[in-house]
């Protein structure tokens, strides 16, 4: 009987202690609401469903605000900035994501510039190959003729010829 | 009717321009100046034409004729005089008129210079711009005609020139109104620059199919463009300044450029244009690149057409868009044609271009350029491939998507590095040949002040490594730039006696060219602070607070006063908040951030209240209000350090490229000595 008591006053002690603290933490997260500045946070990573290429964070219209109101509700259910976004993603297409899911043919705008730019440095370098292989060969009319003694002061050189060029017109 | 009449003269004066193209080719071809002659007559033709049109729009805008569907769209009784003015580019079919405006005049201005020693581009330079004038005219005429009015018929109310059968003119007692977007001073001016740096565009590159044409291609063409193309470059950099100056003053989210699609259609002749300035150097001083010269106007025209399509059609948004507007196809229609002719034309006379010197060293001021023509190239790739794809996308898949910041900034951020860095030492190298060794003696004292600066931010806390790389590359660029100006300064004071200040003075005025180009390079310096001091260092914050409350950021203290709600006569409803600005305890007075709601159009617009200085932007936005607004209201702050140096830059490089452009006197002297040799004039020179 003693035990039994015993146990019954562990026992609820235990409940009373985890329903508390279970209904703590409930309180807790709706208590104090994601401010602005976290809404905007994600906001900022998202884009208007419905005007084109304006951030959800900064758009005026009143269906943005509720839009920025529903990041406010999951942030407080405690979900992640990634839920969220994967969350407007699939609920308004991919257009409200900042850029393009690296996935099927949007990969074509992640390799088509940096195809172009090495295409652009191929080019560039078979250009320097040609003249270096140019420079090499005996064509006897290397680099214009330097002064000698001062190369330091090549540009000044070429700031006085100038001078000199204009005192003679 | 006065717009019968102004429609008349845009049918008269494209048939005008068809006229000069046909005459034009005819006496190029058979080498009969007066056919040539007749059609440089009609070229002067166009211009006194489109303005009739022209100022018969704005008649028409100024004296509410509503009944035009135009005018009914951009203009409405409560508008003030200089709006119902602007309201030309405001709309669609007005700013196709006001474009082929500024183009002819552009053109006739051309036409009218001394052709002497290079008559026989002349024909073709107006055979470009008159097909140019008459493409965009025939937009105008055939698809969006500004001139349409309002017929209503048993089908309901339709938009036409001419009367539908059994249709009744409507005349609406009052307009929509011009977007309220547009109703702003930076409005008035953005869209013209853009429209003038466009246009000038297209007269180097009407010279360049012209030397195509008549096989004369050595450096002539670029030579007498040369001063176009700067002009051009100005014009457009203000259009894209301006662009920006705008959207942080009316958009309301804290910033100056977004990466929107309209953005970046401007930008990028801007970009194939700031490549060109720079590689026709090199043929003018090394006769190399010519094909990679003509590869550059060509594709500059290709984007000026195409950027001028995109600011006005919205076509962008989606393909639908597209299919539904009738310009849509004609535009793509006519860029291909242009830039697939050009490409012929280029083809055909490929062997004429070849180079007539070879490059030397990797290090000499050509191959620096062509590095610098590089990464230009880079950056328009990846503009437009991030404009094109959403298009693409949608076409192939039927999925929206959107491309903007994080994709243009990561993949730009380094290219753009690469050009500040290439600023600053290709002045160092000569043209022909430079070696480690020569660039390195000029380097090492700009390059050791900037390490200092290095040492001075990292001392003083910064720590984020975008910024202490931007802010190294800004020192080195300035110090580079700055070092060469003044050794030359002094080697001249030096030379000639003359004090520092007249030493600077005459040298900046015996090559303008090269100074002109510095000052303009750093002017682009001081933007580059601006644009890292926004980027890397601007913070936000929003909250919610009732009268007297405040809310902190970066040491600035924004206190709520007051919120007052009132309709003012031009239609709109204006919500004015009050509040006080300290920081540190000291008050530096109050903002009046304000939404502005347009009853019309049904649109609100967020204008921040800012308080701006050299050091940092406080900028704050009125998000929302309770019904008692004492009660609260919603703020956003946000904190720009360093973004007044961005308009600062500009300024300095309009001031840099009008120094670059400025028209010779020198040479006119050098004539007058001729007419008049051994009189007095020549001691007037020395």
């Amino acid at each position: 009987m003693k035990t039994n008591a015993l146990r019954l006053l562990v026992i609820s002690c235990f409940l009373a202690l985890t329903l508390g603290l279970a209904s703590r933490a409930a309180a807790q997260e709706p208590a104090p609401t994601p401010s602005d500045d976290e809404v905007n946070r994600v906001a900022k990573q998202l884009f208007c469903p419905v005007c084109e290429n304006v951030p959800l964070d900064v758009c005026p219209t009143q269906a943005c605000a509720e839009w920025r109101e529903l990041i406010r509700l999951k942030l407080s259910q405690g979900w992640s900035d990634q839920q969220i976004k994967d969350y407007f993603a699939l609920q308004y297409g991919d257009r409200v994501l900042a850029e393009p899911p690296r996935q099927g043919l949007n990969w074509l705008v992640y390799i088509l510039p940096p195809v172009v730019f090495l295409g652009g440095v191929a080019l560039l370098v078979s250009v320097l190959r040609r003249m270096r292989a140019r420079a090499a060969a005996p064509t006897p009319a290397p680099a214009p003729p330097q002064q000698p003694g001062e190369p330091e002061d090549e540009y000044l050189r070429r700031v006085e010829e100038e001078l000199k060029r204009a005192e003679k017109s | 009717m006065v717009a019968n009449f102004g429609f008349g003269a845009l049918v008269i004066t494209f048939l005008v321009s068809l006229y000069g193209i046909g005459a034009a080719i005819y006496g190029a071809r058979r080498a009969q100046p007066a056919w040539v002659e007749s059609a440089r007559l009609a070229m002067l033709l166009t211009f006194p034409l489109i303005t009739l049109s022209a100022l018969t729009l704005i008649y028409l805008l100024l004296t509410g004729h509503y009944e035009i569907s135009f005018v009914y769209g951009v203009t409405s009784s409560a508008m003030p005089f200089y709006l119902k003015i602007t309201a030309l580019w405001g709309g669609q079919a007005g700013s196709l008129v006001f474009w082929s405006w500024l183009m002819s005049a552009f053109a006739t201005a051309v036409t009218l210079r001394k052709w002497d020693r290079d008559h026989e581009f002349l024909p073709w330079v107006i055979v470009v711009a008159l097909v140019t004038v008459a493409f965009f005219l025939a937009l105008v005429i055939f698809f969006e005609n500004p001139f349409n009015r309002f017929w209503s018929t048993a089908s309901g109310q339709v938009e036409a020139f001419f009367q539908p059968a059994n249709s009744v003119a409507i005349f609406p007692s009052d307009g929509r109104g011009l977007n309220p977007l547009l109703r702003h001073p930076g409005m008035i001016i953005h869209p013209p620059m853009l429209y003038l740096g466009f246009v000038s565009f297209v007269i180097p590159f009407s010279f360049a199919i012209a030397a195509l044409v008549t096989g004369r291609t050595d450096d002539r063409w670029i030579r007498l463009t040369r001063r176009w193309t700067l002009v051009a470059w100005l014009f457009l950099s203000l259009g894209l300044v301006l662009g920006g100056r705008w959207a942080y003053d009316v958009l309301g989210w804290g910033g100056y450029w977004g990466w929107d699609p309209v953005e970046i259609a401007a930008f990028m002749p801007w970009l194939t244009g700031t490549a060109f300035l720079h590689s026709v150097m090199i043929q003018e001083k090394r006769g190399l690149f010519k094909r990679w010269n003509m590869v550059l106007i060509i594709l500059t025209y290709s984007l000026v057409i195409f950027g001028t399509f995109l600011t006005r059609s919205g076509v962008l948004s989606s393909v639908h868009a597209f299919a539904q507007s009738a310009i849509g196809p004609m535009f793509f229609g006519f860029i291909g044609l242009t830039f697939i002719a050009s490409l012929a034309l280029l083809l055909y006379r490929w062997n004429d271009l070849q180079a007539e010197g070879q490059m030397h060293s990797m290090l000499s001021r050509e191959s620096l350029f062509l590095f610098n023509n590089l990464f230009f190239m880079g950056i328009l790739a990846v503009c437009f491939a991030g404009v094109i794809f959403p298009l693409v996308s949608e076409l192939f898949t039927g999925q929206k998507v959107t491309v903007n910041a994080p994709y243009y900034e990561r993949a730009t951020g380094p290219l753009f590095i690469g050009l500040l860095f290439l600023m600053g030492i290709a002045p160092l190298s000569a043209w022909g040949h430079s070696t480690i060794k020569t660039i390195g003696k000029a380097v090492w004292k700009p390059a050791l002040a900037s390490f200092v600066v290095l040492a001075a931010l990292i001392i003083t806390g910064m720590r984020s490594i975008g910024a202490l790389i931007g802010f190294w590359l800004v020192a080195f660029t300035a110090f580079i730039t700055l070092y060469e100006y003044g050794r030359a300064v002094v080697a001249r004071a030096r030379r000639t006696g003359e004090s520092l200040p007249a030493s600077f003075w005459h040298l900046a005025g015996r090559n303008r060219r090269r100074y002109g180009g510095y000052t303009i390079h750093l002017g682009i310096v001081l933007m580059a602070i601006g644009i890292i001091g926004i980027e890397v260092f601007q913070v936000e914050t929003q909250g919610t607070i009732k009268a007297g409350q405040s809310i902190n950021l970066s040491g600035y203290q924004v206190t709520y006063r007051q919120l007052d709600e009132f309709d003012l006569p031009d239609g709109r409803n204006v919500a004015r908040a009050v509040v006080d600005i300290s920081r540190d305890g000291k008050s530096l007075g109050q903002l009046f951030p304000r939404r502005d709601y347009y009853y019309a159009s049904q649109q609100p617009m967020t204008i921040p209240g800012v308080r701006s200085s050299m050091e940092d932007d406080l900028y704050v936005i009125l998000v929302d209000w309770k019904p008692i607004s004492a009660d609260g209201a919603t703020f956003k702050v946000y904190h720009n350090p360093l973004v007044n140096w961005l308009w600062l830059g500009s300024i300095w490089l309009i001031f840099g490229t009008l120094v670059a452009a400025w028209p010779d006197k020198d040479k006119e002297t050098e004539r007058i000595v001729i007419a008049a040799p051994g009189s007095a004039v020549r001691q007037t020179i020395s």
